[in-house]
């Protein structure tokens, strides 16, 4: 192992950055969102009145009435269905799924209707749909609560699968994705809504977060590559290691589909080994096609296989259990150490 | 109006019985029941009948040129609408330009009525089109073949006519027609669809055609009760229709097309009717059905009755019908000529249009394609 010095931290954020915790920047992106564009409406469960479950729509149908933020029936395939429906008639709809275990009855208009109506229309029918899901675990829910299902609709073209790291990301990233003429699935890491970061709302739309991985930390020895909720712990892991002196450079994908392969590739023909972190299930997992990639185009480069720290081949446990699940800081340094072993 | 609700009934021997404004001899239905609909045709004049039927007659001639076709090896499915002419022809003819329709896949006739070029339908059945029009030239809809799906769609975009004033469009009166069977009444998406529109009062009609038969499966294990009701748990009011009168279908179309327009919420109508056919070409309907029940419904055909009903107007005679099988022939000639003309699409044609932007998984499988096929090239850009 070469010696190194710990990285420096990524850029400090700009002075008009305030600290707001994650849910507020999303409900600030929608705000934005809205105000600017009449046609973006918001459908969901709960959405209205109460703010949602997780209150992330808190205040915005008081601020644009009932006809734009939805509180629809309880059927998420009717929540898509006839957002592709508002679609077609020119209106951007932003369903909110409650919990990512509910978003299945709604898998087959997003799959077999919302990801193919532009291929099959010959690309005269834009379906520009945002699916806002709360996932992945980490708050003592109950079953169908805590689940990450990024990979079945990464799995399917046509569709735009994404998901914030920081704050300021899910600010800006939430108005992308309304933007994009595409469906997007927006995967929020429930874990961290309430985890503040620096958020400038001043940020302009238009930087690409949809296509483009961002180094969230740089560094020399290993790559770590994260998105959504193991962005943070990623960078906790990166943190302690430099302690220990070993360089970490921590990739969040915000995208994975399309993968900013990219990005990814630039990082390990540096540093020679890459570890992925999701807490979806490792089999045939995000990080199975990050690991394909990688290895494809950097076999000379790399020093060690890469590996993946994910879920097991198992429903999400119990409450009581899943910190023994969720990639943990320990578990992630333990593959570190195991790539630099070689 | 909404006495047409209230009164499904043909009779009182009935309660069930769909309401008709010809019976299968041709003869014009004079009922206190049928007031309703009367209403809605009175203003229809015997042109307006001939078009019916000659509409009815095309739709016919191009289930048999698509058939054959397919029977030839042109196309590789084909999904008829035999016997369905009258419930499609007449609830299409009740649509305003401006009314957007959602067909299933079996819709030719109602296509038709929109002033589609029927041809373009074969893309699919070809295989060199997933869809094949624009869905607004003609505000039709491409076909959706997951069963029920698009009920959704329609409603959504019946809730898209209701905010369009809000958003600087002009408010006009457009309503949404959806076209479903009576399988698709079993789909979870149809229930929702169903209580989506009854909570947003939404502008549309779901056109049931219930052909009796689900491929293989009976009414009898699709469902219990009557189809027409399926709507009035969810708040959706129902009319049951004869689909195989033409005037019936059109006037329970127009009557429940005004009445979500008009903003008093949408409707349920069923059309009952009659595959004649097989559910596509690849169906076998010996399988699972008698030589009798098909006679039985042979003797209903829909064309007849408004032949019958023509002809005893004064309205139809020999001349006009050797004019008709002349313009059918025309017809027929175009249909086949169209489909043989259609060619195999180009190879990189697979990668158009999965994405509205650039998406960078697409350009890589589209340069890796270009550049495994130039592998297959001499220097000189011949084949190897």
């Amino acid at each position: 192992m070469t010696a190194t010095v710990p990285a420096p931290q990524a850029a400090p954020a700009p002075n008009s950055a305030k600290p707001l915790p994650f849910a507020k920047a999303i409900n600030a992106g929608l705000r934005a969102a809205m105000a600017k564009d009449e046609r973006v409406l918001l459908m969901g469960e709960d959405i209205g009145p109460l703010g949602g479950v997780f209150r992330v729509t808190e205040g915005l149908q008081a601020e644009f009435g009932e006809d734009r933020v939805v509180d629809t029936p309880l059927a998420e395939s009717g929540i898509i269905g006839t957002a592709i429906g508002l679609a077609m008639r020119g209106y951007r709809p932003v369903c909110e799924i409650q919990f990512d275990g509910f978003i299945f009855p709604g898998f087959d208009q997003i799959t077999t209707q919302l990801a193919k109506m532009h291929y099959r229309s010959k690309g005269r029918l834009n379906l520009p749909v945002v699916i806002r899901v709360p996932f992945a675990g980490g708050i003592g829910a109950v079953e169908h609560h805590s689940e990450s299902p990024e990979a079945l609709f990464a799995h399917t073209p046509g569709l735009r699968v994404v998901s914030p790291g920081s704050a300021q990301d899910a600010y800006t990233m939430i108005q992308e994705a309304i933007a994009s003429p595409d469906p997007v699935l927006f995967f929020e890491p429930k874990g961290r809504y309430w985890e503040k970061g620096p958020v400038d709302l001043s940020t302009p739309i238009g930087s690409d977060t949809l296509n483009k991985a961002v180094v969230a930390r740089t560094g020399t020895d290993v790559t770590l590559v994260a998105y959504g909720p193991t962005v943070a712990t990623a960078l906790r892991a990166a943190e302690a290691a430099a302690a220990e002196g070993t360089s970490i450079e921590v990739i969040d994908l915000r995208a994975i589909s399309p993968l900013d392969t990219d990005t990814v590739v630039a990082s390990v023909k540096k540093t020679g080994r890459c570890v992925v972190v999701h807490e979806a299930v490792t089999y045939m997992g995000p990080g199975a096609e990050v690991a394909a990639r990688v290895t494809e185009r950097c076999f000379y480069e790399l020093q060690a296989p890469v590996l993946r720290v994910g879920g097991f081949h198992n429903p999400y446990p119990v409450a009581k259990l899943e910190h023994d699940y969720i990639p943990s800081l320990d578990r992630i340094l333990d593959s570190v150490d195991r790539v630099l072993a070689y | 109006m909404t006495d047409l609700l209230s009164t499904p009934g043909l009779s009182s021997t009935d309660e069930h019985a769909p309401l008709q404004l010809i019976d299968p001899q041709g003869h014009r239905v004079i009922t206190e029941e049928n007031a309703t609909l009367r209403a809605q045709v009175s203003d229809l004049t015997l042109d307006d009948l001939r078009t019916f039927y000659k509409d009815m007659m095309l739709a016919r001639r191009f289930d048999a040129e698509a058939t054959a076709l397919q029977r030839q090896g042109e196309l590789a499915l084909y999904a008829p609408l035999l016997g369905q002419e009258a419930a499609q022809i007449g609830s299409g003819h009740a649509l305003r330009p401006t009314d957007m329709v959602f067909p299933s896949y079996r819709e030719h006739g109602v296509a038709h009525t929109r002033g589609m070029d029927l041809a373009k339908i074969l893309q699919l059945f070809r295989g060199v089109d997933h869809g094949g029009w624009d869905s607004f030239e003609k505000n039709f809809h491409l076909y959706t073949l997951v069963i029920g799906s698009h009920a959704l769609h329609a409603t959504g975009y019946a809730m898209g006519l209701q905010r369009d004033a809000k958003v600087g469009r002009a408010a006009g009166d457009e309503a949404v027609m959806v076209y479903l069977g009576d399988g698709a009444t079993s789909q979870g998406d149809v229930s929702e669809a169903l209580g989506f529109a009854a909570v947003n009062n939404a502008p549309i009609v779901f056109f049931v055609q219930n052909n009796q038969w689900a491929i293989s499966v009976p009414n009898s294990k699709q469902f219990k009760g009557e189809l027409y009701t399926r709507g009035e748990g969810f708040g959706v009011p129902g009319i049951r229709v004869d689909g195989n009168d033409v005037l019936a279908s059109f006037a329970a179309a127009r009557w429940a097309l005004d009445h979500a327009r008009s903003g008093e919420g949408p409707v349920l109508i069923e059309a009952l009717t009659y595959r004649m056919g097989a559910h596509t070409t690849s169906d076998d309907p010996t399988k699972y059905r008698t030589r009798e029940e098909e006679q039985h419904w042979r003797d209903r055909d829909p064309i007849a009755r408004v032949k019958a009903l023509l002809e005893s107007e004064n309205a139809w005679n020999d001349t006009d019908e050797t004019a008709l099988a002349a313009e059918l022939e025309g017809f027929g000639e175009y249909i086949r000529g169209y489909v043989k003309s259609l060619g195999r699409p180009e190879s990189t044609s697979i990668f158009d249009h999965v994405y509205a932007t650039d998406n960078a998984l697409v350009r890589e499988d589209r340069e890796w394609f270009a550049q495994y096929e130039a592998s297959f090239m001499d220097t000189s850009g011949g084949a190897r």
